[in-house]
C-alpha cells in the first residue's frame, strides 16, 4: 500500500482513509459481492458491444472496431471541487476566443511583444482564409475539451485545450446511461448531477450561432469523415441525439451560394455544420485540393456568412502546444484575471537554453510533438529503455522546434474494479464545454479515462486506456 | 431525409433479404443432394446458378462439389453475395443510416453481424449445415420484427421495404429462370417422381412447399406451381406479392413528399400488366421470355427509386 501514496489517490487521504465525496460509494462497495460486480462488469461489456459503441485504431484493419474498457467504479467530484474547475475552464475557454479573435484580427497579444510572432508566423494551423473574418456570433471554438490533471487536494492542471473537435463526448454520455442501467440504487442513494442534457444543449448552443441569413429554425448537420472513422460511433450518435442530420462530403454542395445537402426531396439549406472533420480537408479549393471529404466552396459560403461552421476553421492554433505554453499570460491578457487553472511547467525546445535542458534531463520528462494528439509520437521518459531515449534524442537535435518537454506529472489515482478489489490507477479528466453568444455552458464531470495497466499514465484510447463514469455531486 | 440515407436503408434491406434468400437456396439444394444422391453436381450447380454466383464460382473451383458450393455461398469472402458478405453489407449500411435506425433495429443487425462472424467463422460441416441455416434464417427474423415493430411507418420504412421487395421478387424470379424448363406444362409427366422432387425444391426454396400443399392439395402441376410463385397475391415470395408491396411503398412515398416520379408510374405499370395475366398467356408467352422481361422491368424499377430519390450524387 506505501507506494501508492506518491500519488494523490481521490479516493483514500495518507491516513488510508475514504475521503469525503467517496464516503457513501465506499460504504455501499464494501456491501457488494464481488461475483455480483463481475457479471455487471460483463453485461457493460456486452452491452457496448451490442449498441456498437465501438472506435477503429488507425494503422489496424479498417474493419476492426475496438471497445473502449469501461471500469465500473465511478469517478467522483465534489461539488466544490467543481465550482472551481469550472470556472478556470470558463475562463481559460473564453481567453482561447478572444485570443483566436485577436489573431485573426488586430493581433494585438503580438504587438505587445507577449508572444513572438514566430510562433504564429510559422504556425501551419494558422489560416490567412480566416484573417479579418468573424465568424456568426463570433464564436470561434464552438466545442472544447479542456484536458486537465490533478496531482494533489486543490492541484488541477490543465494538459491540452483541445479547440478543434474533441471526442469522446459519446462515452461521457454512455458511461452514465451504463452506470443508472446497472447501478439504479446508487443513484437513489446518492445525488449526482446529471450529464444527459449534453445533446439538447449542444443543439441549442450550435443554433444560437446560426448565420443572420438563416431564416426559420436552423437546421444543424454532422459531417463526418465517414464509417471508417475512429470516432463515427460518436457522429452518428450526436447527430441521432441532437436530431440533426448525419452528413458526409459527397452529401453535400455548395447551390446558390448556400451549403446545401441532398436529400430525397432535392437539395436543402443547411444553416449550422458541426464538422468532425480536420480544417485541411474542409474545402479542397481552399486547402488540400485532393480532400474527398470536404465540400468545395464551403469557405466562399463561410466567408459570405451564410453558414456557421463549428468549431471555426483556424482554432487550432489555440491548441498548438507551443501556444499553450503561454496560457497563462493569454488568459491575463484578455480576461484581465489570474489563471484559475494551472498550466503545466512547459520546456518549448526551439529555444536552446530549454532544448540544452531538456536533453540533459530527457528521463525524467514527457516529450511531445508541438501538433501532435493521441498520445501518437511522444516520449515518456521514465518509461523509456535506454535506446528510446537516445533515438528520441536525435529526433530532438534534428527538429527542436517540433517539441516541447512537460516534467512527468504525478496523475492523481482513482481505484478501478479488478479480480482482488480495488486497485489505484491513474486518471485524466475532459469536461467539455459549449461556447455560443448566449453564454458557456460546462456539463458537470466530463470523460474520464483510465490507465489500465499498474503504473501506467498513458490513458489513450488508442493506448490502452479505459474510462469511468465521472460524478459531480450536488453538494 | 438524406439521399445517402434513402441509398442506405435500401441496400441495408436488400442485403438482408438476399442473406435470408441464399439460405432457404442452400437448404433447399442441400435437400435434393440427401434425398437424390445421383444427381449431386447438377443439383448444387443449378443452386449456384440461381444465386448467381455459378460464374465466378467457376472461376476459383472445378466442378460443383456440395462442401465447396456451401462454403462459397455461405462464408468465402471473394463472394460479394455470400451470407456472410451481405450481412456484413448490411450492416455497413446500418452503420451509414444509424441515426435513421430504432435502437432495437441497429442491435438486431449488428447481432446479426456478430453472430454470422462467429458462426461463419470455420468451414461449416454438413451435420451442422441445418443448425447453421436456421440460425441465419432466426437472425433475419429478429431483424424484420424489430423492424415492423418499432419503427415509424414513415418514409424511412418505405425505403427499407423497397429493398426488400425488389430484392425478393428479382430473387423468386431467378428462382423461376434457372428451373423454367421444369415449369413448362410440355415437360409435365403428370405424378411423375423427377418433377415433384423439381418442384418440391422450388417452392422450398422460397419456404412455400407446405403453403402449398394448404391451398393445392394434391394437384401439383407445373402450371399450378408456376401460378402460385407468380400470381398468387397471398405468397408473400410470389412476384405479384412482392411488385404490390414495391408499388404501396412508392405510392406511401408520392403521398408523404406530394411529388410523383417516374418510377411511381413504372411500378403501377408492372402491377397493371401482371394483374391482367394469367398462367395460360403466360407459357403462350413463353415462360422464359416472361420471366426475363421480369427480371429487366425490376431492375429498371430499382434504379428508377435510385434515380427519383437521389441515393448517389
Amino acid at each position: 500500500m506505501e507506494q501508492e501514496h506518491h500519488h494523490f489517490d481521490e479516493m483514500r487521504d495518507a491516513a488510508d482513509t475514504v475521503r469525503a465525496p467517496y464516503a457513501s460509494y465506499r460504504n455501499w462497495f464494501d456491501r457488494q459481492d464481488a461475483e455480483r460486480l463481475r457479471a455487471k462488469h460483463e453485461e457493460a461489456e456486452a452491452f457496448f458491444r451490442r449498441t456498437g459503441i465501438t472506435f477503429n485504431v488507425y494503422g489496424e484493419d479498417a474493419a476492426q472496431e475496438r471497445l473502449i474498457p469501461f471500469d465500473l467504479v465511478p469517478r467522483i467530484i465534489s461539488g466544490r471541487e467543481w465550482k472551481k474547475l469550472s470556472r478556470g475552464i470558463e475562463q481559460r475557454v473564453t481567453a482561447i476566443n478572444a485570443f483566436l479573435h485577436d489573431i485573426y484580427h488586430r493581433q494585438e497579444i503580438l504587438r505587445s511583444g507577449r508572444m513572438p510572432r514566430e510562433l504564429i508566423a510559422n504556425n501551419e494551423a494558422f489560416l490567412p482564409q480566416m484573417i479579418g473574418m468573424s465568424p456568426p456570433g463570433n464564436v470561434y471554438t464552438h466545442i472544447v475539451g479542456t484536458d486537465i490533471v490533478r496531482t494533489g487536494e486543490d492541484d488541477f492542471f490543465v494538459l491540452e485545450d483541445n479547440a478543434r473537435t474533441p471526442s469522446g463526448v459519446s462515452y461521457m454520455l454512455e458511461n452514465r446511461e451504463t452506470m443508472l442501467q446497472m447501478f439504479p440504487e446508487l443513484f437513489a442513494k446518492i445525488k449526482v448531477q446529471p450529464v444527459s442534457d449534453y445533446p439538447k444543449n449542444l443543439r441549442r448552443s450550435l443554433a444560437a450561432c446560426a448565420p443572420p441569413s438563416c431564416v426559420g429554425k436552423p437546421r444543424v448537420a454532422v459531417l463526418t469523415p465517414g464509417i471508417y472513422n475512429s470516432a463515427y460511433f460518436e457522429h452518428s450518435f450526436l447527430a441521432d441525439q441532437m436530431g440533426a442530420q448525419l452528413v458526409e462530403g459527397h452529401d453535400l454542395r455548395v447551390v446558390d451560394g448556400f451549403l446545401k445537402m441532398r436529400t430525397t426531396r432535392g437539395y436543402e439549406r443547411i444553416d449550422v455544420l458541426y464538422r468532425r472533420v480536420d480544417d485541411e480537408y474542409l474545402d479542397p479549393l481552399s486547402f488540400n485540393p485532393d480532400s474527398m471529404l470536404g465540400v468545395p466552396g464551403i469557405m466562399d459560403v463561410y466567408r459570405a456568412g451564410n453558414i456557421t461552421i463549428a468549431n471555426a476553421p483556424g482554432t487550432g492554433v489555440a491548441d498548438d502546444k507551443a501556444i499553450y505554453s503561454y496560457m497563462p499570460e493569454l488568459v491575463e491578457f484578455y480576461t484581465g484575471e489570474k489563471a484559475i487553472l494551472k498550466n503545466v511547467d512547459t520546456w518549448r525546445c526551439s529555444e536552446p537554453d530549454s532544448l540544452a535542458y531538456v536533453l540533459d534531463n530527457l528521463a525524467d520528462l514527457v516529450v511531445k510533438e508541438v501538433h501532435g494528439s493521441g498520445g501518437y509520437g511522444m516520449l515518456v521518459g521514465p518509461a523509456a529503455s535506454k535506446q528510446e531515449l537516445e533515438d528520441f534524442a536525435a529526433k530532438l537535435r534534428a527538429r527542436p522546434g517540433n517539441y516541447i518537454a512537460q516534467p512527468t506529472l504525478s496523475l492523481s489515482t482513482v481505484p478501478i474494479f479488478v479480480d482482488q478489489g480495488l486497485a489505484p490507477r491513474h486518471v485524466d479528466l475532459r469536461p467539455f464545454a459549449l461556447v455560443s453568444p448566449k453564454g458557456i455552458d460546462i456539463t458537470p464531470g466530463g470523460l474520464t479515462r483510465v490507465a489500465l495497466k499498474e503504473g501506467s499514465l498513458v490513458v489513450n484510447s488508442s493506448q490502452g486506456g479505459g474510462t469511468k463514469d465521472t460524478w459531480v455531486l450536488e453538494d | 431525409m438524406l439521399g445517402k440515407t434513402a441509398g442506405g436503408l435500401y441496400w441495408m434491406f436488400r442485403n438482408l433479404e438476399r442473406a435470408e434468400n441464399t439460405a432457404r437456396l442452400i437448404e433447399a439444394g442441400f435437400r435434393i443432394a440427401l434425398t437424390r444422391s445421383q444427381d449431386q453436381a447438377t443439383g448444387w450447380k443449378s443452386v449456384a446458378t440461381t444465386a448467381g454466383a455459378a460464374g465466378s464460382f467457376s472461376q476459383k473451383y472445378q466442378g460443383f462439389e456440395s462442401a465447396d458450393v456451401i462454403n462459397y455461398l455461405l462464408r468465402d469472402p471473394d463472394n460479394a453475395s455470400s451470407v456472410l458478405s451481405v450481412v456484413k453489407s448490411a450492416r455497413d449500411n446500418a452503420r451509414l443510416v444509424r441515426t435513421a435506425l430504432t435502437t432495437e433495429v441497429w442491435s438486431a443487425v449488428n447481432d446479426n453481424w456478430m453472430t454470422m462472424k462467429d458462426l461463419l467463422a470455420e468451414p461449416v460441416v454438413e451435420t451442422e449445415l441445418p443448425k447453421v441455416l436456421d440460425i441465419i434464417r432466426q437472425q433475419s427474423a429478429l431483424v424484420r420484427g424489430a423492424l415492423h415493430g418499432t419503427m415509424l411507418r414513415n418514409d424511412i420504412y418505405d425505403f427499407a421495404r423497397l429493398g426488400t421487395f425488389i430484392e425478393r421478387a428479382d430473387n423468386t424470379a431467378r428462382i423461376i429462370d434457372v428451373k423454367y424448363y421444369t415449369l413448362l406444362p410440355s415437360t409435365s409427366f403428370v405424378g411423375s417422381s423427377l418433377d415433384n422432387v423439381q418442384w418440391e425444391t422450388i417452392l422450398r426454396s422460397v419456404s412455400a412447399h407446405r403453403a402449398f400443399r394448404w391451398l393445392d392439395e394434391d394437384d401439383m402441376t407445373a402450371t399450378s406451381v408456376a401460378r402460385f410463385l407468380i400470381l398468387d397475391r397471398r405468397l408473400p415470395r410470389s412476384l405479384i406479392f412482392s411488385l404490390e408491396q414495391t408499388c404501396a411503398n412508392l405510392e406511401h412515398l408520392c403521398a408523404e413528399y406530394g411529388e410523383r416520379h417516374s418510377c411511381q408510374d413504372h411500378a403501377s405499370q408492372m402491377v397493371q400488366g401482371l394483374k391482367n395475366r394469367d398462367i395460360a398467356s403466360i407459357f403462350e408467352e413463353g415462360l422464359h421470355e416472361f420471366i426475363t422481361g421480369f427480371i429487366r422491368d425490376n431492375n429498371a424499377l430499382g434504379q428508377m427509386i435510385e434515380q427519383d430519390y437521389k441515393f448517389y450524387g
